[in-house]
């Protein structure tokens, strides 16, 4: 068989399992003598508990709560803080709190009992928007007031100072809703023992995460702990974190049964009771002069919920994409997490970028419209180049390629004649965001934190690649071999890598911030770089440790520096239709262009793309999910509507090669990228077809209405 | 409540003794052991539970397995191993169809009845065929090509 080079045509290697129905999800597995599990959740949005009724339990039946955490362990999931409790105690914060877990052998008997248990609250008013947080509604939820994190980077002159110099000044708030992930396999666990050990069989993201947050739960050290990752059914960041909050409780009712059992959400459950995208509202003061921005000042708040997750690190990417791809001589930014009574919100796809991006973009396409110039020329007058100081006051490395990328997608849209021939108001509009997303972790959190490692093992003429990271959907798998084998020269299927058992593999750090194929891959393109020379050795296996490129100064006690290694970039343009009677939207027409470094393969890039732009659009248009008093308001598939293959055209897209230094064959991270834009150039073309201004996403048909009102 | 229901599954007979009101797909992945259909939703919305039920396409969630005395039901694993299911298997894989894969054995029911009955498919024809179907990763285009791809690469197999 010939080897396998990097530019190769391949079949995706989990492809045809998957699509035979082979491939075994969480939700398919069973184990002998398994039980089954159903969550007891808490129906209000603050209170105390005062009481808890529980009915009789029938032999081999157990009702489990906090009362069951083993002696020694603490009822607290260890994420980036420790503060969200494995089970309610004393109170709870939010709808959806887990309370306790119903264990036993028949599904419909745990229905009737989880039915029968009777919580007695004394109910406190909920804080729920961004202002009820901010304004203590119902009082602070945690200590003191209920900002849970907060920074802030700036970047010339005070801003007092830059108002003062401005022709004038251009305030507006900016807001973006819930978004849930809907990966199309629910939230689902299993665990049972395996020779004294603990074993979670999860569908998630960061088998290493689950360990390390439900250790402290059940006061085992890792090594009793084993974490399988099942094949997962999508992810979008929705299985970053969360599946620890149901593993934790398992664990402690497998204590207790000591019989595997099984966890799988319906639907209904995964829509109301899991993380969500951070709402967001955004505040832009800024300061033009002789028609270019002088500065700007952002108040960055996102709505955390109540426990903290991974929220702090979300805001810091949400203001760190503050001023999106433009280069501002002069800028103050904050960010604030506010705690409220809502579902703790937690990662999905961009981490927090997308929700400032659509906020900048927004805004740049307002103020040029209020100075009567085109959106695109204006925005292009302020791109940042390379060398550039970003917000943190560090620099951009690479060649910033969005002229070229500007260039294919006007040419493909032929967006200049249509931007003139369709007036405002017209029913035909044409629009175009610019974006970027900074790869891997934080500042210098890839060396700080993760420290991620990468282990391969020949055996004759094969070798089996040991790495924590995760498939999702992304096509990792693949790309992952294919960067082996392309090193090794030796075809793909020499090459296996399965999905990780954390007592098995090396911990590579989370499968997260489109980290995997950039910072991952080139840990496996150097280990088997040295396997390569070493290859007449005979069997052995090469191990290879992080090593941060030069050159990348960070301070994370101050946010300055280099806030990430390098950025994909991208830019959007979406053309829609209006039908003026029903303000029904209809797209007519996407396009594309991504820099992403090198494809390591361009079909499942095409795929990323697709499907990144697809949530985006859905994000901005249809995705609509409201909370009323605490309670969402949308729980199953008819009601939050996500884009089926008739609610948008087909794409047309442009990859642009730029190789990145430090990548595997000059690749960089592109999953959240494509997620990025897509969302401001949609409403910024159903902004020019309707000639109204929008400030707020999602907007479905009757909030159009709405914004239509306004302008009549 | 417990009754006989018998019908045949991918040419197998089957007799199940039980409650009618169970939901096929339920009786399809935990007594049969099928696990190749997928819950998405659990209420027709998804497609992840797609089989054909006398030749139709139905959402197996929401079909009580009382329904279906005397059907003849096909579910993916009745169809993988057929010259058909195998070309839009290889169709799919080739074309980059699949992602994370959850919604991908319900597609290819859906991909199988539209070939069956409409051999060369336009775009057009091929998104309504799919859009009781939900794909959350992949934003549909490359399933739509990978359709497109087996009607062409089968191209006689769809005529008969
Ligand atoms: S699970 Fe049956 S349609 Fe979604
Ligand atoms: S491939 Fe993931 S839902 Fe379709």
């Amino acid at each position: 068989m010939p080897s396998t080079k990097i530019n190769d045509k391949v079949i995706r290697v989990d492809a045809v399992a998957k699509a035979r129905g082979d491939a075994k999800y969480v939700c398919d597995l069973s184990f002998p003598e398994m039980q089954y599990a159903y969550m007891v959740r808490s129906s209000i949005p603050r209170g105390k508990i005062l009481n808890i009724e529980t009915p009789q339990m029938p032999k081999g039946y157990k009702f489990i709560t906090y009362k069951d955490i083993p002696v020694g362990g603490k009822n607290e999931l260890w994420m980036i803080a420790k503060d969200w409790r494995a089970f309610a105690e004393g109170d709870v914060r939010y709808v959806g709190e887990t309370i306790g877990l119903v264990v036993g052998p028949d599904r419909n008997v745990l229905k009737y009992l989880k039915d029968r248990i009777k919580i007695e609250y004394e109910e406190e008013t909920p804080a729920v928007s961004i202002d009820d947080g901010v304004n203590l509604v119902g009082g602070p939820i945690r200590d003191g007031n209920n900002i849970t994190c907060e920074l802030f980077c700036e970047k010339g002159k005070d801003m007092e100072e830059v108002f003062a110099e401005a022709d004038e000044i251009f305030e507006e708030t900016i807001e973006t809703g819930f978004q849930e992930h809907v990966h199309l396999e629910t939230n689902g666990v299993i665990v049972l023992f395996e020779d004294g050990k603990y074993v979670v069989y999860a569908s998630a993201q960061c088998p290493f995460y689950i360990r390390k947050s439900v250790a402290g739960l059940i006061n085992k050290p890792y090594d009793d702990i084993i974490v399988r990752q099942t094949t997962t059914g999508g992810a979008f960041g929705g299985k970053e974190h969360f599946p620890d909050v149901i593993a934790g409780p398992m664990l402690v009712a497998l204590n207790v049964v000591r019989k595997p059992i099984k966890l799988i959400f319906d639907r209904e459950e995964d829509m109301l009771y899991s993380v969500k995208r951070h709402p967001s509202k955004v505040v832009y003061k800024t300061a033009i002069k002789d028609g270019k921005i002088l500065g700007t000042k952002g108040l960055i708040r996102y709505n955390v919920g109540a426990y903290l997750a991974s929220s702090y690190v979300v805001l810091q990417r949400g203001v760190f994409h503050a001023n999106g791809v433009y280069d501002f001589p002069n800028t103050y930014l904050k960010g604030e997490g506010i705690a409220t009574n809502t579902f703790p919100s937690c990662a999905f796809r961009g981490f927090g970028a997308p929700q400032t991006l659509f906020a900048i973009e927004t805004h740049m396409d307002h103020i040029a419209r209020h100075l009567g110039v085109d959106p695109l020329a204006f925005k292009e007058a302020h791109l940042i180049k390379k060398g550039g100081e970003t917000v943190t006051n560090g620099h951009i490395v690479e060649e910033v390629m969005l002229p070229e990328m500007i260039k294919v997608v006007t040419e493909a849209s032929d967006y200049y004649r249509k931007a003139a021939e369709y007036k405002l108001g017209s029913g035909k509009g044409i629009g175009i965001a610019m974006y970027n997303h900074g790869g891997a972790f934080t500042g210098n959190g890839e060396q700080a934190i993760i420290k991620a490692h990468a282990r391969l093992v020949k055996t004759g003429d094969n070798v089996d690649i040991q790495v924590g990271s995760t498939e999702m959907g992304q096509g990792f798998q693949t790309a992952l071999r294919k960067i082996a084998a392309a090193v090794l020269e030796l075809p793909m299927e020499n090459i296996s890598y399965d999905n990780p058992d954390t007592s098995k593999v090396v911990d590579s750090g989370p499968t997260a911030a489109s980290r995997s194929t950039m910072i991952v891959g080139k840990l496996v393109e150097r280990a088997a770089l040295e396997m390569k020379e070493r290859w007449a050795e005979g069997d052995f296996s090469t191990e290879v440790e992080y090593e941060h490129p030069d050159g990348h100064p960070w301070d994370q006690s101050t946010f300055r520096g280099d806030a990430y290694l390098g950025y994909g970039w991208g830019i959007a343009c979406v053309e829609v239709e209006a039908d003026k009677l029903t303000n029904e939207i209809k797209t007519v027409g996407i396009w594309s262009s991504h820099e992403i470094g090198k494809a390591i393969d361009e079909l499942i890039v095409h795929g990323q793309i697709n499907g990144g732009i697809m949530q985006s659009l859905g994000y901005a248009s249809m995705e609509k999910l409201e909370n009323r008093k605490g309670y969402f308001r949308q729980s199953s598939m008819s009601d939050y509507v996500i884009p089926t293959s008739m609610d948008f055209p087909k794409q047309e897209y442009h990859i642009q090669e730029n190789p990145y230094e430090w990548g595997p064959f000059g690749a960089k991270g592109m999953g959240e990228l494509v997620f990025n834009g897509a969302s401001a150039a949609y409403v910024d073309a159903v902004e020019r077809a309707l000639g109204i201004t929008v400030r707020s996403i999602p907007i479905p048909p009757e909030d159009i209405e709405e914004a239509l009102k306004n302008v009549r | 409540m417990s009754a006989e229901i018998k019908f045949t599954l991918n040419g197998k007979k089957i007799v199940y003794n039980g409650d009618p009101l169970r939901r096929l797909l339920d009786v399809i992945r935990e007594d049969l052991s099928l696990t190749g259909s997928k819950e998405g939703c659990g209420e027709g919305e998804c497609g992840a539970c797609s089989v054909l039920k006398d030749g139709e396409l139905v959402t197996s969630c929401i079909i009580p397995v009382g329904a279906c005395c005397g059907s003849d039901i096909k579910t993916i694993e009745g169809i993988r191993d057929t010259e058909k299911g195998q070309c839009i298997i290889n169709a799919f894989a080739e074309g980059g169809a699949v992602q994370c894969g959850f919604c991908i054995p319900g597609m290819v029911m859906a991909a199988y009845y539209l070939l069956d009955r409409n051999p060369n498919p336009n775009e057009d024809e091929i998104r309504m065929a799919i859009s009781g179907n939900i794909c959350r990763c992949t934003g549909y285009d490359l399933i739509v090509e990978s359709i497109h791809l087996a009607a062409e690469k089968g191209a006689d197999l769809w005529q008969k």
